[in-house]
């Protein structure tokens, strides 16, 4: 090893280090920011190492590649508004993904003959699992953006296909480590996965997304990873390895949020719930909806209100106008708490990174298991646009799609005001118990509307 | 050799990064999430020395696009993080004797 490529490692080290850090700090959110920042730096310095690198004799691709990469990323970082950070966050894993794919087929191409085993299995997993991430990404980031239909796309016969699609390209990865030179196996290999990308995320509904783009930024994380194996660079491995097990930890969280078994997340197997099988002798139980006046007239007097924030409020944008009715209320000396679901939303920390936005402190929102003992001593718990994540029948009927998922106790409160558009059923099309509760009022209309009708109604009290 | 001790490296990463993530509390979640995607376009490594080499002219541009992509993620995704966990404050007035009567006090 010479003088150079000693100084590059040391620099790769450091930068490791600085991204583990980066990574620790953000266990507190009061040195998240600091912590990050020092992350970039580490960033900035691994890429000055890289340059130094041996093998690069011309320039000008770089300095062009890297200027255009920075005018396409800095208004995708600083100007996406954080309603639209779901489908942000999914393109990006396709982005990541498409670097290490791209990666992968250019040191395919130029090693192609005389390419050893374990290097062609690095290549293997790399172009495997970019290429799925790649396409992937983009059919959640359309789903996300409502380019594609949100609702589950399914066929018949659509798991034996994907199943047969996954086992030939298996076939084929196991084929090329036995026969590395075969290069019409290698590209119709990434063609193939290219296809199951698509297909995974095809039968997925809205309300699953969450793990959905956390399962894609692991798989974006490990082709980092064998990126590095196949190109023999540490800082790669780890910090693929770094993402890898980030991305997996979170489907994990969010799979048990959901109920939903750890298989079917390694598998990419969910998205299709039975739907519109249970609760459905709700038609005979009566809604008692509740005007805006004797909603206000409720929070204001009050000791204590819960709000719980859904999707619905994101879609709605209503988070500043929560905020408003928050202060308004406190200010009475209401205490107002929020209480966060973990798979709220379309992204994990989805409601959190909205409320925050809207200066909510963060001392205010409360997970899953800080609140629940909270919500019988809860005056009023506000439900915003969220359904799923507050159905009692999660707890109480083992018939339900959702029975046995963690919810939200919002039944246990004192009263319980629902703003909510219509009483068409949620997204997974399961009936909600919840709403013909006889100490639940129903609150009609667009959440953003209606929480503007209770500010003006508290302030003229 | 220089596999299996790839291999080591992969593995401890892993277990640090499953041991550091566990901390990170789901207030944090999405911060989390884009700062990883940031981390992870370190694979621009890869790319630049692709874009940069003396390969031949195809090696270039794919390197090039490479670049591109990777960049858009280090470049957007730590301002987004910035951006993001600027905006988690606590609540103004931190006295811990008063947040603590808060959160029990008002449950009545």
């Amino acid at each position: 090893m010479d003088t150079r490529e000693l100084v590059i490692q040391a620099i790769y080290l450091a930068s490791s280090v600085l991204f583990i850090l980066g990574l620790k700090s953000l266990s507190n959110p009061d040195r998240a920011r600091l912590g990050m920042q020092q992350a970039a730096m580490g960033m900035a310095l691994a890429i000055i190492g890289t340059l130094f690198h041996h093998e690069i004799v011309r320039f000008d691709f770089i300095a062009l590649a890297l200027v255009l990469g920075t005018v396409i990323g800095y208004p995708l970082g600083m100007f996406v508004p954080m309603t639209a950070m779901p489908q942000r966050i999914a393109i990006s894993h396709m982005f990541g993904a498409l670097a290490a794919t791209l990666v992968g087929v250019a040191e395919y191409r130029i090693n192609e003959h005389g390419l050893p085993r374990s290097t062609m299995a690095a290549l293997g997993f790399e172009v495997l699992f970019g290429a799925l991430t790649v396409t992937g990404s983009f059919m959640a980031f359309g789903k996300l953006q409502e380019f594609i239909t949100g609702r589950p796309v399914t066929f018949r016969g659509q798991n034996t296909v994907n199943i047969t699609l996954f086992g030939v390209a298996i076939a084929m990865f196991g084929y090329l480590i036995y026969r590395p030179q075969t290069s019409m196996v290698f590209y119709a290999m990434i063609g193939l996965a290219l296809l199951l990308g698509v297909f995974m995320v095809l039968p997925i509904g809205g309300a699953d997304m969450p793990v959905v783009v956390s399962l894609l930024n692991s798989y974006a994380g490990l082709a980092s990873s064998a990126t590095g194996f196949a190109i023999q660079n540490n800082v790669l491995i780890i910090c693929g390895a770094l993402d890898g097990a980030s991305g997996f930890l979170l489907s994990i969280l969010m799979s048990k949020a959901m109920n939903r078994s750890f298989g079917n997340v390694l598998f990419g197997a969910f998205g299709s719930p039975p739907a519109l099988v249970a609760g459905t002798q709700a038609k005979d139980l009566t809604v008692h909806s509740v005007s805006a006046e004797d909603a206000a007239m409720r929070m204001a007097y009050a000791s204590t209100v819960i709000v719980v924030p859904g999707y619905g409020m994101a879609v709605a944008q209503a988070q500043h106008v929560v905020r408003e009715l928050a202060d308004l209320l406190e200010k009475r000396g209401v205490t107002v708490k929020y209480a966060i679901h973990p798979v709220a939303g379309r992204m994990p920390g989805h409601m959190n990174v909205l409320l925050a936005e809207a200066n909510v402190p963060y001392d205010r929102l409360y997970d899953m298991e800080e609140i629940n003992s909270e919500f019988p001593q809860a005056d009023v718990a506000l439900v915003i646009g969220a359904n799923d994540v507050v159905n009692p029948a999660a707890r109480s009927d083992p018939s339900s799609p959702i029975y046995g998922m963690p919810i939200l106790d919002v039944d246990r409160s004192k009263g319980v005001i629902v703003l909510k558009r219509s009483m068409n059923p949620g997204f997974a099309g399961i009936e909600n118990h919840l709403f013909y509760a006889p100490n639940t009022s129903m609150l009609f209309g667009d959440a953003k509307s209606s929480l503007t009708r209770l500010v003006s109604e508290v302030k003229a009290l | 050799m220089t596999s299996i001790i790839e291999l080591y490296v992969f593995v401890l990463a892993a277990f640090v990064g499953y041991q550091v993530i566990t901390r990170v509390p789901p207030l944090l979640h999405t911060p989390l999430m884009s700062a990883t995607n940031a981390i992870s376009a370190i694979s621009l490594v890869g790319s630049l020395v692709l874009a940069g080499a003396n390969r031949d002219t195809l090696s270039n541009w794919l390197g090039f696009i490479a670049v591109v992509s990777a960049t858009i993620n280090v470049v957007g995704g730590f301002l987004i993080t910035d951006r993001m966990l600027k905006m988690f404050r606590r609540e103004p007035k931190p006295a811990p004797g008063g947040a603590l009567e808060k959160k029990t006090g008002g449950a009545g």
